[in-house]
């Protein structure tokens, strides 16, 4: 691996940039591999780079039906937070940002990590009940979150709009100083790169058309437009599409494949200096270093796999933003585009062993799941190396819907979030 | 945005409508032999399917009325919309 740093970037300048290497190596599938992982996104690619990484498994395949990171790892608003409500959740997702904070360093690649700050505002006294009850359950669980005044959310966030008249005030917010964004592309190349450095092939333009179960209910091999690839151990973190790719294994997962939107601006020179969020109306902000605003809708109220998504739900979430921020009113909107996101009832994720031996499942992140990256595929790689979950992810599993130990993230945003 | 045939009020634009989610899902009758998977698939477990999906919507700004529908997931066009009790065959001849 080449290694990135102000002396190569000296160097190479004075080579007018000529020596640049590729940074991971075009696979091709080979017959056989130690494990396998469906799905080139931010949480695949980082499970294989883990599994190289820290478990030792070297002979390890990533297969992609597009191109990496070409899925919901490349259409999210890369917004990084781990404040959640239950105990699990909140331990998982922390485990997250604090990986966050160096990966940079670990991948010898700029993830842009910016903890800049995450404000979720609250509109009604039901808001604000519900946000200083995560605040103070954070705080249990070391979570930095503080309360904000009205005004004091206008110190942190000059363009906020907290005039009182307004269909849905600002009464409040939930500040989390340690939540931010980071550059979502950079996330699948720098895991990409790292792995590929490793040994692990990672192969593009291969589709899973289905997967091979032998006598004993162990998975065999994968059947892929590129041949048949055998594998004792097969992660499946295939996002919008985890229902289709378990279908071929006869595992039915409580998925459903919404539609979420998101779209920037024209770029402006910097006017927010953090996130903010609010949940009751629907609409989150950040700007993008290039300084693009970029925006985030809810998802639509049907499920389907288009990648596009109702503009009326744009529609919606632009009004609130207008509002909020009034300053932005006349900016133009350069793309909008729609991601398919996998959720589940409680809206928490499964990372978890199967039914079928050798086959495990990281998916149902739903409209959440860019920031966990590094968590999520930390502790998969643990589950798919030990056949055992890691102690962060022993209650995401898939039998807790069946046994009624929801992680009931849903009911405590009471949206999608 | 969708235009929704409502069975009873003809196209209409979607925000008139609530989706309700996977058509045809029947409670279990008998508690006491209903098991834990019962529940499980009647509480949890919808289909997923990346192409032709029969669905439940509500003219809920409109006559007020559930109907159900069938929708291609990769497309979002629907193949039609019909009234509760009814069950058209999918093209194709699919489940």
């Amino acid at each position: 691996m080449q290694k990135f740093s102000g002396w190569s970037l000296l160097k190479e300048a004075f080579g007018g940039h000529q020596g640049w290497k590729t940074q991971w190596r075009r696979a091709a599938p080979k017959a056989e591999y130690d494990a396998i992982i469906i799905g080139g996104g931010g949480h695949g690619l980082g499970a294989a780079y883990y599994l190289a990484a820290e478990h030792g498994l070297t002979n390890i395949a990533v297969v992609e039906k597009g191109w990496i990171g070409g899925g919901n790892t490349g259409r999210n608003t890369t917004i990084i937070r781990s404040n959640y409500l239950f105990d699990e959740s909140a331990k998982l997702y922390d485990h997250s940002l604090k990986m966050w904070k160096d990966l940079s360093q670990v991948l010898n690649y700029n993830t842009m990590f910016s903890p800049r700050g995450v404000m979720m505002l609250a509109h009604t006294v039901h808001d604000m009940q519900v946000s200083k009850r995560h605040i103070h359950a954070n705080r249990g669980n070391g979570v930095d979150n503080e309360w904000l005044s009205p005004e004091e959310a206008k110190e942190f966030c000059p363009i906020l709009n907290i005039d009182p008249n307004i269909r849905y005030p600002v009464l409040g917010a939930a500040l989390q100083r340690r939540g931010g964004v980071a550059r979502h592309d950079t996330v699948a190349w720098g895991y990409a790169r790292a792995a590929d450095a490793l040994g692990v092939d990672i192969i593009e333009n291969c589709e899973v058309t289905g997967m091979r179960i032998d006598a004993s209910g162990a998975i065999e091999a994968i059947e892929t437009t590129r041949g048949v690839i055998r594998s004792k151990k097969v992660g499946v973190v295939a996002a919008g599409n985890t229902s289709v790719v378990m279908g071929y294994a006869g595992i039915r997962l409580p998925l459903e494949s919404y539609p979420l939107q998101a779209l920037v601006s024209e770029p402006v020179k910097p006017i927010m200096p953090c996130v903010v969020m609010s949940n009751t109306i629907h609409a989150y902000m950040s700007q993008s270093d290039k300084g693009e605003l970029v925006i985030g809708a809810g998802t639509d109220a049907y499920n389907s796999y288009t990648q596009r998504g109702g503009l009326h739900i744009s529609a919606h979430t632009l009004e609130s933003i207008c509002e909020l921020f009034p300053v932005v009113r006349r900016l133009k909107m350069l793309r909008n585009w729609g991601g398919i996101v996998d959720t589940t009832p409680d809206r928490s994720p499964i990372i978890s062993k199967t039914p079928v031996k050798g086959l495990y499942v990281n998916c149902g992140w739903g409209t959440g799941g860019f920031k966990a990256t590094p968590g999520s595929a930390h502790v998969f790689a643990h589950t798919i190396a030990n056949d055992a979950p890691h102690e962060l992810n022993q209650a995401f599993t898939i039998e807790r819907f069946r046994d009624g130990l929801l992680i009931d993230e849903a009911a405590a945003a009471a949206v999608a979030h | 945005m969708l235009v929704i045939h409502c069975p009873y009020c003809g196209p209409r634009p979607e925000p008139e409508f609530a989706h309700g989610g996977q058509a045809h899902i029947a409670r279990p009758q008998d508690p006491t032999t209903t098991t834990e998977d019962d529940l499980l698939q009647f509480l949890y477990l919808r289909e997923n399917p990346r192409g032709l999906f029969r669905e439940r919507w509500r003219h809920a700004r409109g006559c007020g009325r559930f109907f159900n529908a069938i929708r291609d997931t990769t497309t979002d066009f629907f193949v039609t919309t019909y009234k509760v009790g009814e069950r058209p065959e999918l093209p194709g001849g699919a489940a």
